[in-house]
């Protein structure tokens, strides 16, 4: 229930274009985006967010990745990384 | 020198108190400095010795093996289902999505990142941070940046490795000279080179026949490579297709790639119709439909094909000046022209050094040959029609670069000083109507600015050592390619002032261009009087010829000069400062 409203906030906000949770396997638990869609976000920001925390923790052991923003010339690709789980979600930044 | 005070005590008065006395200071040596001392002490500046507890260090560069990249594209499959899970199949991915919602750490998770994700949201609404702030202002009218150009790319063919690749032979190391370039029509991101030996009689064993397309994005390796049966000398690309492109070989047949067909010749013309030298000029003609094209080769002819049928010309033309249609007072071509808004007429520089106008539609073949320009001492090797100016053509050969007027059969207009070297190649710029190019023999590559500055080019780039043989601009105007004497081939991006047109250009060029035409023919027609006066004057009875001699060649002259002079006057105060060339 709380999940619910917390992803039913999130997707209401302005210029959010969709909102994935995946897991630490990469597998797309929740998505408002279509399939295919989901399933290619899903693999390709799973392996990049894995690079980036390593990268991270290479630079310094102590550190950790807390966020990961991606801005392309279309949108913003957000993605906060916990042990476990994944929540991406993509924004159109008003222009 | 010793100094010394001896003080003497009886050594009874050892012990007795001393009673000292005051006296005045005396000076017991003075011993002034001695100048001539110096000469034997050597004066040492001050000396200081550097220590530093630091490991030597030192530098070396390493370039690795050319790495081959190619793009290539991944496909994704879903993964990461457990076992019993078929990705395939709706109800279980449902089944496993729900149990994994129903987790507690799922839900703890999901909250806490949403307050992380939500903030960073937020901040995307609050603010822009890549907003301009300070709108663009006014770009300076005028460009006050000095002319340059830099080197985007130079295309090296690597004849060994390729040929290794290919037809496992022995490394090709023979370098082919560049002779022709041809930009690409539409999307100029490629560029068609011909490579040629155009020594006399030269035939070495094992030098490739290819010739290549390179895409601009990989000089490494050759878009595609065309296979002739024999080198080709010039390569064109039709304009109305861009995947056909026609070949002019170096045993005189024609030949025509479509390059989504591939690397061999889709037809080559028949040997016995063809020329009987290297096809020097091969350019496309406009037509409806669109195959139709002319060559003009040394051996003194000009054929018309059509490429669908290659097997006979469609039409010949001898290039005798004389009209008589005579093979053997014919002129070696060399260069051909084509302007496509002028459909019928043409023009071919020869290696004698004369250009031939010509007109297609001309009833008889006696007519066919308009008219002849001659000017240049050795064979001229470019002509090019101004794109601006039609009337206008720039024609390179010897050590100079003309520009000629149509109208003016006797003279060029306009020329540059001779140079130390050989100008090979030369054409106009395709956005500014007063810059040319010229390539030379010694790797330079000049541009002129006429309207700017007429006795020096306005840069001058050495490009390479070896001699540029083949020039050629893209249609933008800003990327010129040009082709040496061993292959390479490089391609330049020339600052933009020389690229923009100017304020002013055009009405500032046209009366540049028709300045130079009017001075000719004041000039001409002055030469023409005086001849007639010498002329009626040898032939001369009569009385009105005892008026004729007053006026003798001298004050001809005088009066020519002042002309001359009235003439340039006015002009110099039209343009405003361009100093003529004379």
């Amino acid at each position: 229930a709380e999940v619910e409203e917390t992803l039913k906030r999130i997707q209401a906000h302005k210029g959010v274009v969709g909102t994935i949770v995946i897991n630490a396997e990469g597998i797309p638990i929740r998505t408002t985006l279509d399939n295919s869609t989901t399933v290619q976000y899903a693999g390709l920001l799973h392996q990049l967010t894995m690079k980036a925390k390593s990268t991270v923790r290479d630079i310094d052991p102590q550190n950790d990745l807390t966020f990961l923003r991606i801005r392309s010339k279309k949108h913003e690709i957000m993605v906060a990384p916990d042990k476990e789980y994944l929540l991406i979600v993509i924004q159109n930044p008003c222009e | 020198m010793e100094l010394m005070y001896v003080y003497t005590r009886k050594r009874r008065e050892f012990g007795r108190p001393c009673s000292f006395s005051d006296r005045p200071a005396t000076v017991e040596v003075d011993i002034p400095p001695d100048p001539s001392m110096a000469s034997a002490f050597v004066l040492r500046n001050p000396v200081d010795s550097a220590v530093q507890h630091t490991s030597d260090m030192s530098e070396h560069e390493v370039n690795t093996e050319r790495v081959e990249v190619e793009s290539r594209g991944v496909n994704h499959v879903e993964g990461g289902w457990p076992k019993d899970v078929n990705p395939q199949e709706v109800e279980q991915t449902a089944r496993f999505r729900k149990k994994v919602e129903k987790d507690e750490n799922y839900v703890n998770t999901i909250v806490h990142l949403g307050t992380l994700m939500e903030h960073c949201v937020k901040q995307n609404n609050a603010i822009n941070i890549y907003e301009e702030y300070f709108g663009e202002e006014e770009m300076a009218e005028v460009e006050d940046e000095p002319p340059s150009a830099k080197t985007i790319s130079v295309i090296s063919k690597l004849p060994s490795l390729f040929d290794l690749l290919l037809s496992k032979r022995d490394p090709n190391v023979i370098k082919r000279m560049a002779t022709h370039l041809s930009w690409h029509p539409d999307a100029c991101r490629r560029v068609a080179v011909a490579y040629s030996s155009l020594e006399f009689q030269q035939n070495v064993k094992d030098m490739s026949f290819d010739s290549y397309i390179w895409d601009l994005e990989n000089p490494n390796k050759p878009e595609l490579v065309l296979k002739p049966s024999s080198r080709l000398v010039s390569l064109e690309y039709n304009p109305k297709d861009s995947h056909v492109l026609l070949g002019g070989c170096y045993n005189g047949q024609m030949a025509y790639w479509d390059t989504r067909k591939g690397g061999l010749p889709a037809e080559v013309s028949t040997v016995e119709v063809s020329h009987r030298d290297p096809v020097y000029g091969a350019i496309w003609l406009q037509s409806k439909t669109g195959t139709e094209c002319f060559s003009a080769s040394t051996d003194g002819q000009v054929l018309w094909w059509d490429i669908r049928k290659l097997s006979e010309p469609t039409e010949t033309l001898v290039l005798d000046i004389t009209r008589k249609g005579l093979l053997e007072n014919a002129l070696g071509a060399i260069t051909l022209e084509f302007e496509p808004t002028m459909p019928t007429k043409f023009m071919v520089g020869t290696e004698q050094g004369i250009v031939i106008a010509c007109n297609r539609k001309a009833k008889t073949p006696a007519e066919k040959i308009a008219s002849t320009y001659s000017g240049h001492h050795g064979p001229v090797y470019a002509l090019t029609r101004n794109p601006f100016y039609p009337k206008v053509f720039l024609t390179v050969g010897d050590w100079t670069a003309r520009i000629w007027s149509e109208e003016i059969k006797e003279s060029s207009i306009m020329w540059t000083k001779n140079h130390l070297s050989y100008v090979t190649d030369g054409c106009w710029s395709s956005v500014r109507g007063g810059v040319f190019f010229t390539t030379r023999s010694d790797g330079t590559l000049d541009v002129w600015d006429f309207l700017f500055k007429q006795k020096d080019p306005s840069l001058s780039l050495k490009v390479c050592d070896e001699p540029l043989s083949s020039l050629r601009v893209q249609d933008n105007g800003c990327v010129v390619g040009c082709g040496s004497k061993l292959g390479t081939v490089t391609l330049l991006e020339i600052s933009s002032g020389l690229c923009t047109l100017q304020r002013n250009e055009k009405a500032l060029a046209t009366a540049m261009f028709e300045g130079g035409a009017k001075r000719e023919k004041i000039l001409e027609s002055r030469q023409r009087e005086l001849r007639l006066k010498e002329r009626a004057r040898s032939e001369g009875q009569g009385m009105e010829l005892k008026e004729r001699p007053a006026e003798s060649p001298q004050e001809g002259g005088c009066c020519t000069r002042e002309d001359f002079f009235e003439a340039i006057e006015a002009e110099l105060q039209r343009r405003g400062g361009a100093k003529p060339q004379r």
